[in-house]
Parts: structure tokens; sequence; C-alpha cells
């Protein structure tokens, strides 16, 4: 018993998950929440970091180490996301002047 | 020890995640966002996944919040040039996200029921194991994600040049 992590032995999984919920949940009010892009795509990072941390958590308590590397996947694609992502915010900015996304409202139904 | 550690991580967590969203100023934003990530490389650190702990206060602190910050750098924006939402659409959001919260509470509850908590190995997060799993298992991904990486820099070069007239 004593090759466990101690983390394991104390706190029940569904703490990680309650905490994961939360994060992804604060991550989708911040998206509603405000009109900022930047801020929106911020949030976004929130809700994948959520995601990760409750991979991992699985993948701690199952001991599979396959979690860990989706993880890691998960950060290539989040890092690869920013630079596009922040690339059009630029542009948008320098052809709008402003990153207000009600003022993008053309694919608006 | 652990026990109080991890409550704290989880409160600092969850407290910078909400300044993220409520604090005015851009710039600020990023700064609690950062403050998010570090209680979540102390979240990793707990779980016994250094290697995780490690990349990620790398790659998130150290290159995607640079990133950020240098971009609201750029476009110069501060708490006056701040777009706010009106009252009723943020109670809208907030009631939304917490009813999403309710249903996901209500559906994850009983998942962790179901994972028998047996034959642990603690040494899973350590770079040995991870580099083996990561070659071995997670080749082909590997090398795809790689191609990925050189696309998303073509198209970060493309879309941040100027029209050639």
């Amino acid at each position: 018993m004593e090759n466990v992590t101690r983390v394991i032995q104390l706190i029940p999984l569904n703490y990680y998950i309650l905490l994961s919920t939360l994060l992804f949940c604060i991550g989708v009010i911040g998206v509603l929440f405000r009109r900022n892009a930047i801020v929106i795509f911020m949030c976004i990072e929130l809700m994948l970091n959520a995601v990760n941390l409750l991979l991992a958590a699985f993948s701690s308590y199952r001991s599979d180490a396959s979690g860990q590397v989706f993880v890691f996947f998960i950060m290539a694609v989040a890092a690869a996301e920013v630079a596009v992502g922040l690339a059009i915010l630029t542009m948008i900015y320098r052809n709008t002047g402003s990153v207000d996304i009600d003022h993008l409202n053309k694919l608006k139904w | 020890m652990t026990l109080y550690l991890f409550y704290f991580l989880s409160f600092l967590a969850v407290l910078s995640a909400l300044m993220v969203v409520v604090s005015k100023n851009p710039v600020h934003s990023v700064l609690y966002l950062i403050m998010t990530f570090f209680a979540i490389a102390g979240h990793y650190v707990l779980l016994n996944a250094q290697f995780l702990a490690a990349v990620h206060v790398i790659v998130y602190a150290g290159a995607i919040m640079v990133l950020f910050l240098y971009v609201i750098m750029m476009l110069n924006l501060n708490a006056d040039t701040e777009p706010q939402k009106g009252k009723w659409l943020r109670v809208a959001a907030t009631v939304a996200g917490g009813i999403l919260m309710v249903v996901l509470v209500g559906a994850l509850r009983s998942a962790a029921d179901t994972l028998p908590v047996t034959a642990h190995d603690n040494q899973i997060g350590m770079i040995k194991n991870l580099g083996k799993v990561l070659y071995k298992d997670f080749m082909l991904p590997f090398e795809i994600s790689s191609i990925l990486f050189l696309v998303a820099m073509v198209g970060a070069v493309m879309l941040g040049k100027k029209e050639i007239k």
C-alpha cells in the first residue's frame, strides 16, 4: 500500500470530478458573459484545462498512462489553436478596429 | 497535509477562474488565468504527474499566456475600451452556466463508483514511463501532431501578414 500516491488514498475521485466540472462551467459562463473575443478565448483555454485535469486524475486513479499522453496531445492542439486564433483576432482588429463580438454579427441568425 | 493542499489549490483555481470572468481589465484576466494554471500544475504534482506539471507550466504559463499578453498589449486593450454585456444577458449567462453545472454533476455523480481502485503504480506519471508509452503506442499521433504544428505556423504567418497590393 506504500507505493500508492497519498492523494489517491485521501481524496475520492468524486472531488476531482466536481472540481473539473466547476472549472468547466466557469469557462462556459465566461464565454457567455464577456464580449471581448480575447477573454472568450481565455475562457476556452480554461475549459480545456478542466478537461485536462480530469483526464490526469482518471489516469492517476486507474494507473493508466494513456490519459496523461492524451493530456499532452490536448496541450499541443491548444497551442496550435491559440496561435491561429490570435492571428485571426489581430486580423479582425486590423480590419474592424475592435475585438467586440457584437460587432461581428454577420453570421448571426 | 495533502488534504489541505488539495483544498487550497482547488480554492485558488476556482477563485482565480472566477476572477478571469469578472475582472474588467483584460490584462488582469490574463494574470488571473496564469494563477489558475499554476494551481492546476500543483494539482498535477499532487496526482504524481510530474511530467505533466512541468509541461503545463512551460506550455501554458510560459508560451500561451505570453502570446495572449502580447496580443493584448499590441491591440492596446484596457478597462476603458472593454465592452460589457447588459445586466440581463449576464444574469442569463450565469443561470445557464449554473444549470449546466447541475446537469453535469447529476450525470457524473455515479461515475467514480464504477472504478476499481486496485493495482496502483505510482510511476506512471514519470518521464521514463510516459516516454515509452508516447513513442510506442502513440507514435503515429505524435508524428501527425508535428504536421499540425507546421500547418498552424504557416496559417498564423499567412493570416498575420499584410495584404500585398
